[in-house]
């Protein structure tokens, strides 16, 4: 307890040197949480608008079925298992079946994937009510309403109301074409369900191309999972293949880490410049304050002591930091927190969802490590300068000849 | 031990490596020094006195021969021991003071204590016996900084002689002040060698401290020349 009490005497007594120090390691410690609370609120909102958008809560697939993969598309279609269709038409699952196609845009050729969905779905937040038919049997009057998401809509440069045709093979091989009307378009953080995406209503999409009861992948609500949660599936999968969160995730999870990766680069210089000062400080500092630390032995104190002194007066500056990080970072991140960081709109170039701003995220857990972080590491910088107390001589410490 | 016995010192040599050779600081030192004795080591620089004073004051060891102190062989302690020896039995009074610039006057004086298991109402009033002693009780809240050379060096007595050690060490303690101040300090030590029956040794080549000591021992190339002991000049003190 002596050691605390004077420790941070000493701190208090350093005063502006303590304080500068204390400064740049609050600002390295509000960043490094800043930063990381970036990343952990686009992950937040990537998922949760991927998983809105594009997966639901987990996936059904046909086995031969690889979005990464166009020429798998071509054949990766079945019929929907029997025992799915209750769960279908209770909108606890909604099956999507995809083709290729070619839009003719202006005259333009654009290649894309066609891609039917039930109009009635309540699963996935595509404003696909607006798919339905204008009577209530049929497409009978030629009209083939489509959606298309902002992206889709800028490079196509289609509009609300436009007609396009489009050329698709069915299931023979046989070429044919139809013109679909842009009924809608939908603005959404998820890249991967916009870019050269036409969305049309399942049903007519079978019937194009000679695909009764087909699909390429099922998406299943949350209501559905609960149930596979509680009794587990007992259907026969067949040529399906079960998707969980942690696989339809997978790609959003790793460019995370690899850019919680790259961003701890950055962080990590910042925390480097804030230990540097710490570690300059309790260099100088017993340097300079050779005949304290020889007084010390001289009063009595042991050079462990004394070296624990000078360790926690270093460490401290972590604690000092912390203390002051939070009296002016907390309004700040707070702040950010609630207004977001706007993300400019090419920013979603790369393919994941990301919003039009971002709001940072911050984890009690996360927040834990960083103030675990700044501590430990501080704390380590604040004793390697004071191995030396142990090694002088008192007397040549009295006499300010140590180093 | 010898109830009387402070210090013993049986054929202390020191010496310290000077490039390849070795220069001998200390040379076959025999001395002892009794309970309330008021001693002072003299000679000119580097004639070993605080070399001897800090193997006394178990800050070194020295390289052969025997220094027992308070009972305790230097050699033999370890550094913890080392250091238990300085907390409860000797009192340290520097030329420079070495006061800690950080605290104010009562936190100084009070350091030595908190070293020790001792209750805060009693170490409050140790503390506060021990600035009366010297004549600060009223600047206890005052920094070192704001305090005059003599006042930083009565603030170094009360801490060396806060804790009641059986021993104080001063060395060269008027070398920074001038002549009354000197002579105000050493009045005050030599007061409290009377009082409290404490063993003082000195280390000094000034004759204004000189002049109260009551026991001389002249050290020359790290030998001692001479030990004059029964001198009293200012018994009236």
């Amino acid at each position: 307890m002596l050691e605390y009490k004077l420790a941070f005497r000493n701190l208090f007594g350093a005063g502006l040197r303590t304080w500068l120090n204390v400064t740049v390691l609050s600002i390295a410690f509000v960043i490094i949480i800043f930063y990381n609370g970036m990343l952990d609120g686009w992950n937040r909102q990537a998922r949760n608008d991927t998983k809105a958008w594009e997966c639901g809560s987990g996936q059904i697939w046909h086995h031969l079925y690889d979005p990464y993969d166009q020429f798998s598309i071509i054949d990766a279609h079945a019929k929907v298992p029997s025992e799915y269709k209750p769960d279908i038409d209770r909108d606890l699952i909604t099956p999507v079946l995809i083709v290729q196609a070619t839009a003719y845009p202006g005259g333009r050729l654009v290649n894309v994937l066609l891609k039917g969905i039930t109009p009635s779905q309540a699963i996935l937040e595509l404003p696909t009510a607006i798919l339905g038919p204008r009577s209530d049997s049929s497409y009978a009057d030629g009209y083939i309403p489509a959606i298309i998401g902002t992206r889709m809509a800028q490079s196509a440069r289609l509009k609300k109301g436009d007609n396009i045709l489009v050329r698709w093979r069915d299931v023979n091989g046989t070429f044919d074409a139809l013109e679909i009307t842009v009924a809608s378009i939908y603005k959404t953080n998820v890249p991967t369900i916009d870019n050269g995406q036409i969305w049309i209503p399942l049903e007519k999409l079978r019937e194009m191309t000679s695909m009764p009861e087909e699909a390429t992948y099922m998406v299943m609500g949350s209501a559905y999972k609960e149930i596979l949660n509680a009794q587990g599936d007992d259907k026969h999968l067949q040529v399906w293949i079960y998707k969980d969160e942690k696989a339809l995730f997978k790609e959003l999870d790793d460019v995370i880490a690899a850019k919680k990766g790259g961003s701890k680069i950055i962080y990590g210089l910042l925390l480097a410049i804030a230990l540097l000062a710490i570690f300059d400080t309790q260099v100088l500092s017993i340097f300079r304050r050779q005949k304290e630390i020889g007084t010390y032995i001289a009063l009595g104190m042991t050079r462990l002591r004394v070296v624990s002194i000078f360790t926690i007066e270093g460490s401290a500056h972590s604690l000092l930091a912390i203390l002051l990080g939070s009296i002016w970072g907390i309004p700040l991140l707070m702040l950010i927190q609630r207004t977001g960081i706007p993300m400019p709109s090419s920013a979603d170039q790369a393919g994941l969802a990301i919003g039009d701003s971002i709001s940072p995220f911050y984890s009690a857990g996360m927040i834990l490590s960083t103030i675990l972080l700044v501590v430990i590491s501080s704390t380590i910088v604040s004793y390697l300068p004071t191995r030396r107390i142990s090694k002088m001589k008192p007397t040549d410490a009295l006499r300010g000849k140590m180093i | 031990m010898d109830n009387e016995l402070i210090v013993r010192l049986e054929n202390v040599t020191k010496r310290f490596p000077a490039g390849k050779t070795e220069f001998t600081a200390l040379s076959n030192i025999n001395l002892t020094f009794g309970k309330g004795e008021f001693a002072g080591l003299v000679g000119p620089s580097g004639s070993g006195k605080t070399t001897l004073l800090n193997i006394i004051g178990s800050l070194d060891t020295p390289t052969e021969g025997k220094a027992i102190v308070l009972g305790k062989d230097i050699n033999s302690l370890s550094h913890k021991e080392a250091a238990a020896l300085r907390n409860y039995g000797i009192g340290f009074i520097f030329q420079t003071y070495n006061l800690l610039p950080v605290y104010s006057v009562y936190d100084n004086v009070e350091f030595a204590l908190l070293l020790q298991t001792m209750g805060s109402t009693q170490r409050k009033k140790a503390v506060m016996e021990a600035l009366d002693w010297v004549g600060l009780a009223d600047r206890a809240s005052s920094r070192p900084s704001t305090l005059s050379g003599g006042e930083c060096q009565r603030v170094a007595i009360a801490r060396a002689m806060v804790k009641r050690p059986q021993l104080v060490l001063a060395d060269e303690p008027s070398a920074n002040l001038d002549s009354n101040n000197s002579h105000n300090i050493v009045q005050m030590m030599k007061r409290l060698n009377k009082e409290l029956n404490t063993t003082f040794i000195f280390s000094t080549h000034d004759q204004k401290v000189m002049q109260y000591l009551e026991r001389v021992i002249s050290l020359k190339d790290g030998k001692v020349e001479s030990d004059e002991t029964g001198r009293n000049n200012y018994a009236g003190i």
